[in-house]
């Protein structure tokens, strides 16, 4: 007959043999599983973000350390809204240890906040950290307002990142040092455009000239105004953060207008190597931030990969070529793992929460830790960075796209594969 | 010299707005229909062309024309069958059903071709460009235009040259008198819905080659050619193109003062065209 206190001395025992095996630890040895839930934009047109995540779930339940976890997965939709309220379902209908979430501010913004309210540890990323940890506070104008949070911890790069990398690119060029920008009215263009956090000023102060004709409105279908002014200002390198179908109108009208610029490195537009392949011949040389790629020196704490092979087994699996967000959904369960298999109580967000701030590890993206380094201090508890490079797109001789990484001044580790080449 | 290259572009972008338009104002004129799936349906079209495009490796030129039976057909079949039944004495009905339609769309659209941004290749002829003098214009964006003329002509020579346009004419003006006289006002519902979704093809080729299309873009456009419908005059298809143009122009001015005017422009010139004349531009007599 099975009592309590048996159960209870089986339990520990077990535990204890667990314990001295190699990944496990109290949390993870107690036998019962621990109930993850993660959100993504798995429709919707963000949907691209979320392509791997099948994969990497699949993976993940393979793995030794996640035979140990329950993942309960939902999607977005896309919609902020959504994203709220199916996180509150994981929350109080499926009753969650721990929530991951991921991809751009719409959604792992709603779900944090929710998390937030509901005092339920939730670990985000793939969304630059400034949206994410400004966009949740109440009043984003007033930094002195700003408080940090008690339960959502974030993990990517920044804005500031992004612009060290365009600038060391556009370093590698000979140049006359006149950009012109595309920002639109959104969330990232009013960010990247911002007169004291943005581009501006580290341009100025770099010896940049900027034309910034103004912030248009998403799904534009006529840029030759923005041509006109980077034609009269002679604009040899363009930047932005467009979205893939504004790039392909303004990047087609540019070149039907006879403008072609020597460097052009967008946020957004060119994430994915569909987008690219959607330019025609027109995308090569093209420039944009890199997060991760097969060629980080990196590898899983999970199952030992590296980053190429875990590249190559999502091109195995899918067919399609590999994105860069692959990697960081890897890493939110590589997080989850390591930080579960520090606490003795999964079920106590308190202990989760602290267990996440004191994290320390090695994952495919590369090392972690929420040290605040290279944050400002209110954002040091919550935040943690990871590398960043930049890549060029090139033309494949079989046809479609690779990203080259041409610039690793700001994370050397990174081997880049070819140096900074001007459009022409 | 900006400001006449500004003032042509934004001409060649009311060809664009003008050709979106153009199945509406034609939808709209005989049955009072307003069909809130008529983003969604390009789209649809897009991706016809697309696959036909891939498959077989043809222009995508003659891939529109492949595809505009195909597309004809599924018009009449949607008329015909559903939105039919909606029409009556209540507005509300079709537009709910044209609503939903257009949410379903969307779904199946991403359910079969995932989010991935498309783009209908057209080879060196996106980038190819015309120049006069100082100034160059995008062969595309010319041939888009022209196309909306083209468009515009055909319609006009249909509806006031041939019999099916009499009876186009006869079921708008009073379609209970026009059933006395033989005919079916139904039949004609399906045949002007099937022609308007051949002018959807051919919008679907300039916005598939013009920039990237995924499912849920398709709502996106659809407020200009509303806008385009209204300001020409309900059912009117010169009115259309002329609703266009002005629209383009209005945004290509605004752009050129301060991009953050674009959009609003075209919206605020709708918005003094309705305060000037309520009913349009070229209005019909009997509305």
């Amino acid at each position: 007959m099975l009592t309590r206190r048996k159960l209870l001395k089986t339990t520990a025992a077990s535990g204890l043999a667990l314990a001295s095996g190699g990944l496990s630890a109290p949390a993870i040895a107690q036998g019962a599983k621990i109930r993850l839930g993660y959100v993504s934009p798995q429709s919707g047109p963000l949907a691209a973000f979320a392509e791997a995540d099948q994969f990497i779930l699949d993976g993940f339940a393979a793995s030794e350390a996640g035979a140990n976890f329950e993942v309960i997965v939902k999607d977005s939709q896309s919609n902020p809204n959504r994203a709220a309220e199916v996180a509150k379902e994981l929350i109080i209908d499926d009753g969650i240890d721990l929530m991951l979430v991921a991809s751009t501010p719409e959604t792992t913004n709603p779900v944090a906040t929710t998390c937030e309210n509901e005092e339920i540890p939730v670990i985000s990323t793939v969304a630059p950290w400034q949206p994410w940890f400004i966009g949740q506070q109440g009043n984003p104008g007033d930094p002195g307002s700003w408080e940090p949070f008690n339960y959502a911890y974030h993990f990517f790069w920044g804005l500031e990142d992004v612009i060290a990398v365009f600038t060391n690119m556009w370093a590698q060029l000979d140049t006359n040092k006149s950009v012109g920008a595309l920002f639109p009215n959104d969330g990232d263009g009013n960010a990247w455009g911002d007169p004291n956090v943005g581009f501006p000023p580290v341009l100025g102060d770099q010896g940049y000239t900027l034309t910034d004709p103004g912030r248009y409105q998403n799904l534009t279908d006529d840029f030759s105004a923005q041509i006109n002014a980077f034609k009269q200002a002679n604009a040899e390198i363009v930047t932005g953060v467009v979205i893939p179908p504004d790039f392909t109108t303004f990047w087609t009208q540019a070149k039907q207008q006879g403008f072609t610029p020597k460097a052009a490195s967008i946020g957004k537009a060119i994430l994915f190597p569909q987008a690219v392949e959607a330019l025609g011949n027109a995308g090569h040389n093209l420039s944009s931030e890199v997060w991760w790629s097969p060629t980080h020196p990196f590898a899983s704490s999970l199952t030992g990969q590296s980053s190429g092979d875990l590249a190559r087994g999502f091109e195995a699996a899918t067919g399609r070529q590999w994105t860069q967000p692959i990697g960081f959904a890897h890493a939110l369960f590589e997080v989850a793992a390591n930080v579960m298999g520090r606490v003795s109580d999964a079920s106590d967000p308190d202990e989760v929460s602290e267990a996440i701030g004191a994290t320390d590890m090695q994952t495919i993206v590369g090392p972690l830790a929420w040290n605040g380094a290279g944050l400002p201090p209110f954002a040091a508890k919550n935040v943690a960075k990871t590398p960043l490079v930049g890549g060029q797109w090139r033309l494949k001789d079989s046809g479609g796209y690779e990203l080259v990484i041409v610039d690793n001044k700001t994370a050397p580790d990174v081997p880049t594969g070819g140096v900074m080449e001007a459009i022409t | 010299m900006i400001w006449v290259d500004t003032i042509i572009q934004g001409i060649l972008l009311g060809g664009l707005y003008a050709l979106f338009a153009a199945g509406l104002s034609l939808v709209f004129g005989i049955m009072r229909l307003v069909n809130l799936a008529h983003g969604d349906l390009i789209i649809l079209a897009s991706y016809l062309i697309l696959i036909l495009v891939t498959a077989t490796g043809m222009n995508p030129f003659v891939a529109a024309i492949v595809a505009a039976p195909v597309l004809f057909a599924l018009g009449w079949l949607l008329q015909r069958f559903v939105l039919n039944r909606t029409l009556g004495d209540d507005i509300l009905p079709p537009l709910l059903v044209t609503f939903g339609l257009s949410i379903v769309l969307q779904n199946a659209l991403l359910e079969g071709f995932s989010a991935d941004s498309q783009r209908i290749s057209l080879g060196a002829l996106e980038t190819a460009s015309v120049s006069v003098g100082s100034l160059s214009f995008g062969v595309i964006p010319l041939l888009t235009f022209a196309s909306a003329i083209g468009v515009i002509l055909g319609l006009n020579q249909l509806f006031y040259r041939t019999g099916i346009g009499r009876a186009f004419r006869a079921t708008s003006d009073d379609a209970t008198t026009a059933s006395l006289m033989g005919i079916r006002p139904n039949r004609v519902f399906a045949t002007a819905t099937g022609i308007a979704m051949i002018v959807v093809t051919i919008s679907a080729l300039y916005l598939g080659t013009r920039a990237n299309f995924d499912p849920s873009i398709g709502p996106a456009r659809l407020i200009y050619a509303f806008e385009a419908v209204i300001i020409g005059g309900l059912g009117s298809l010169w009115g259309t193109l002329a609703g266009g143009v002005i629209i383009g122009v209005a945004q290509t001015l605004g752009a050129a003062i301060n991009p953050e005017w674009q959009i609003l422009a075209g919206h605020v010139a709708f918005l003094v065209v309705l305060l000037v004349r309520p009913r349009g531009l070229f209005p019909r007599g009997n509305d």
